[in-house]
C-alpha cells in the first residue's frame, strides 16, 4: 500500500491547483510508530506531509459533518461506506465531495503488535506485506495478516464503494470469510455468562468517550449522555451508567455501522468495542441482508418499512 | 540524606510489617499493563513497568468520589440536609511512584491546597499517605522529563526514593513520613555506597532524548498566542475525546453532581474534561468554548501558558508522555509546545 502515496499526493496537487476542493482531509505521519494523525491541506506544500501506509485506521469520514467548503477526502473501503452513510443521513452533501479512493489492504493493530513485545517499540517498518519492529535492540518481522486489525482481518469491502479517483487499481476482495465467529461464541452463551463476558469487557472503561468520538455515526449534535436540562445517565464510574452508555451507544448504530473498527483503535484502554456493535450488524445482515454503506439508493433498514418485513409483529 | 540498603529477600518480610500500620498501594501488573491498586494480603507491588496506564493521582483524586450524603425521606428530621460523609484516612503507603508522578502531585497540590482554598478531600487522602517513589532507570521514548523542571530521580513530592541496585534497593530518606515508614518496615541498614544513586541518576538523564523547548513561553503574550495561526492545524484531528485529561497526572478539574436513589442520594464530584462540550455550556445554552479549536487550545494555554503566568512554577506537564501514548490521533504535547515556545507574532 505504500506505493499508493504518490498517486494520493498527485491527485490531491491536481484537485487544489485546479480549485476542485479547497481542502483534502488525509493523513500525515504520527511521532509514534503505528499512529498516522489525521490532518488537512490547502495547498500544494501542505501534500507533502501527506502519508499512507498500514497505520491510517482512523476512519476519515469522521471529519466530514458539518463542514461548508468543498471537500477532497481520502477514502478506504470503510471511509467510503460511512461517506455513503452521512450522505443517506444528510450529513454532507454529494457534490461537495471529491472521494479519493484507496483500496485496502488491511491496518494493522498497534495494540496487538505492542503486546507482542516486552520492550517499548521505537520503529515499524512494512514491505510488501511483512512488518518489521524495532525496539530497544531486538528487531523481528512478523507477517502483516497476522496482525491486522479485527475487523481488517474479516473486511469484505477492502475498496472503496463510492468514489471519483482512484489511487490504485482495485484489490482482490476477501472471500469465504467467518465474519461472526466471535458473535456466535456470544450468542452460545448462558444470560449470566454474557452479562459477565460484556461486565469484564467494561471493567476498564474511563467513559473518556473516545469511542463514540472516532465514531463517524456519532455526530448527534448532543449526545444522550450529554444531556443537562434533563440529565439522563450518570457521570461516575457506576457501572450501569458505563453499560447504558455502550450499549445504548451501540443500538443507535444498528444498521449504520461499518465495522470500521475505529473505535477500538480509539480506546485508551483496549476495550474491544465492537464486540457491542458487532452483533446488530451480524442481525442486520441475516434479518435484512443488509450491509451499511454499500448503496445510496436504499433507505437502511431501521428508517424503513418493506412487506417484506421477516417480522410478524410488524405487519 | 540518609541512605538504607533493602535486601531484596527481605523485601517482601518488610512490607508484611507495614501491612499492620498502613494499607499498601503499589503497581499491578494488569493483562499487558500496570496499574495501581490497593494490595492484596501477601500481593507485592510490580515494579516491572515504564509506567502505569492511568497515573496516581487518583490516590487523592479519585475519578468519582462522593462528597456529602443526604435523605429524601420527610419523616426523617435531617432530611434535604446534606452530611458529610465518614472517609478512610488511615495511613496508605503507596509504592513504585514514578517520580515524574510524585511532582505531578506537587503541581495539583496548587490547586487543592492554597492560603484561600483547602480542598478537604484531596488533603486528607494526601497526608494519609506515604509516597515511596521508583527511580525510572528505563525512560520510554516519549519521557521528556527533564525538560518540564522533572527528571527520573527527581525527589519533589516523595518521601522515599527506591533505587533498583540488582540484588537490592536503595531507599533514599526524603522526608520525616518516609524515615517512619522505613523503620516500621525493619528496614535499617545505611548503604554502603549511596553514591550510587547519583551515578545511576546521571546515567537515566541521559537516557531520555525526547524534550520540551518552553523557555520562551513566558515572555509571549497570552493574546499573541491565543491568537496564533497554528491552532486549526493542531486541533484538526482531535476528537474531544477525554483521554488527554484524564491519563494526565496533572489535570485536576472535576464536575459536582447530585445522584439520588429513592430517597437516598449523594452529592459526588466526578473528573471533568475541558476537551468536552458539556464543560462550559452555560444555562442559557451559550457556550464560550463552542467549537473544538477553542476546547483544544484551552487545554495547551492552560498547560504551558496560563498556569506558568499563574504560579511561576514551570509548565503544568511534567513530561510522563500518557497523553502522547494514548492519544487516539496521536496529538503531540510536544510538537505543539515546541510551536507555542517558536510563534513569532507578526505585528
Amino acid at each position: 500500500m505504500l506505493e499508493y502515496i504518490d498517486k494520493i499526493k498527485e491527485i490531491s496537487t491536481r484537485l487544489l491547483t485546479e480549485k476542485k476542493v479547497d481542502i483534502i482531509i488525509g493523513f500525515r505521519k504520527g511521532t509514534l510508530p503505528m499512529s498516522n494523525e489525521p490532518c488537512f491541506a490547502k495547498n500544494a506544500e501542505d501534500i507533502k506531509s501527506f502519508v499512507w501506509d498500514s497505520n491510517c485506521g482512523i476512519n476519515l469520514a469522521n471529519y466530514l459533518p458539518n463542514r461548508k467548503e468543498k471537500i477532497g477526502i481520502i477514502a478506504k473501503g470503510c471511509d467510503s461506506r460511512n461517506i455513503v452513510t452521512h450522505i443517506i443521513e444528510n450529513k454532507i452533501k454529494r457534490d461537495q465531495l471529491v472521494i479519493i479512493g484507496v483500496p485496502c489492504k488491511g491496518m494493522i493493530d498497534r495494540k496487538k503488535i505492542s503486546d507482542m513485545f516486552e520492550k517499548e517499540i521505537t520503529e515499524v517498518t512494512e514491505k510488501q506485506g511483512k512488518i518489521t519492529v524495532k525496539g530497544n535492540g531486538v528487531e523481528k518481522t512478523i507477517e502483516k495478516s497476522k496482525v491486522l486489525q479485527e475487523n481488517c482481518a474479516i473486511c469484505i469491502h477492502r475498496n472503496p464503494v463510492i468514489y471519483d479517483e482512484l489511487a490504485a487499481e482495485k484489490v482482490e476482495e476477501q472471500k469465504n470469510v467467518d465474519r461472526y465467529e466471535d458473535v456466535r461464541k456470544v450468542e452460545a452463551m448462558t444470560p449470566e455468562d454474557k452479562w459477565k463476558y460484556f461486565d469484564n469487557l467494561l471493567e476498564n472503561c474511563i467513559r473518556c468517550y473516545a469511542c463514540r468520538n472516532a465514531c463517524p455515526l456519532c455526530y448527534c449534535p448532543t449526545c444522550f449522555v450529554d444531556e443537562a436540562k434533563p440529565q439522563w445517565v450518570g457521570k461516575s464510574q457506576d457501572p450501569t451508567d458505563t453499560r447504558t452508555f455502550h450499549f445504548l451507544r451501540a443500538f443507535h448504530c444498528a444498521g449504520r455501522c461499518t465495522d470500521c473498527g475505529a473505535c477500538v483503535r480509539a480506546c485508551p484502554m483496549g476495550i474491544n468495542v465492537r464486540a457491542f456493535t458487532k452483533k446488530l450488524e451480524k442481525d442486520c445482515f441475516e434479518l435484512f441482508n443488509w450491509e451499511a454503506g454499500l448503496s445510496m439508493d436504499e433507505r437502511p433498514p431501521l428508517d424503513t418499512f418493506k412487506p417484506t418485513d421477516p417480522d410478524e409483529f410488524i405487519k | 540524606m540518609k541512605v538504607i540498603k533493602i535486601d531484596k529477600k527481605k523485601w517482601a518480610e518488610g512490607l508484611n510489617k507495614l501491612r499492620a500500620a498502613y494499607q499498601l498501594i503499589g503497581p499491578v501488573k494488569k493483562d499487558t499493563y500496570h496499574d495501581f491498586q490497593v494490595l492484596d494480603k501477601d500481593q507485592l507491588p510490580d515494579f516491572d513497568f515504564l509506567n502505569t496506564r492511568m497515573s496516581p493521582k487518583s490516590i487523592a483524586f479519585p475519578q468519582s468520589e462522593v462528597m456529602l450524603q443526604y435523605s429524601l425521606d420527610e419523616a426523617k428530621e435531617d432530611h434535604h440536609i446534606m452530611k458529610e460523609v465518614q472517609k478512610d484516612a488511615s495511613p496508605r503507603a503507596v509504592f513504585g511512584i514514578r517520580p515524574c508522578d510524585a511532582k505531578a502531585l506537587m503541581l495539583v497540590k496548587l490547586n487543592f491546597d492554597t492560603s484561600d482554598y483547602k480542598d478537604p478531600y484531596w488533603i486528607q487522602a494526601y497526608e494519609a499517605s506515604t509516597l515511596i517513589g521508583m527511580a525510572c532507570d528505563n525512560p520510554s521514548s516519549t519521557c521528556f522529563c527533564t525538560s518540564t523542571g522533572c527528571g527520573p530521580y527527581n525527589e519533589e513530592g516523595l518521601d522515599v526514593l527506591m533505587v533498583d541496585i540488582g540484588d537490592h534497593y536503595l531507599a533514599k530518606i526524603i522526608s520525616k513520613k518516609g524515615e517512619e515508614l522505613l523503620e516500621k518496615a525493619g528496614w535499617k541498614t545505611s548503604a554502603d555506597d549511596p553514591s550510587l544513586i547519583e551515578k545511576k541518576k546521571s546515567q537515566s538523564e541521559a537516557k531520555i532524548t525526547s524534550a520540551v523547548e518552553t523557555k520562551n513561553l513566558k515572555d509571549k503574550t497570552i493574546l499573541d498566542l491565543y491568537e496564533a495561526p497554528f491552532w486549526e492545524d493542531i486541533s484538526f484531528s482531535c476528537l474531544n475525546c477525554g483521554t488527554c485529561t484524564y491519563v494526565c497526572p496533572t489535570c485536576w478539574c472535576f464536575d459536582i453532581q447530585d445522584e439520588a436513589h429513592g430517597k437516598k442520594g449523594v452529592r459526588m464530584r466526578n473528573w471533568d474534561s475541558c476537551m468536552f462540550p458539556l464543560f462550559t455550556l452555560h444555562t442559557t445554552g451559550h457556550n464560550p468554548r463552542e467549537t473544538k479549536v477553542h476546547r483544544v487550545r484551552q487545554r495547551f494555554m492552560h498547560k504551558l501558558k496560563y498556569f506558568m503566568d499563574k504560579y511561576d512554577k514551570g509548565i503544568m506537564c511534567v513530561g510522563c508522555g500518557r497523553c502522547i501514548r494514548l492519544c487516539p490521533v496521536n496529538i503531540d504535547i510536544r510538537t505543539v509546545c515546541d510551536k507555542m515556545n517558536n510563534f513569532k507574532a507578526s505585528c
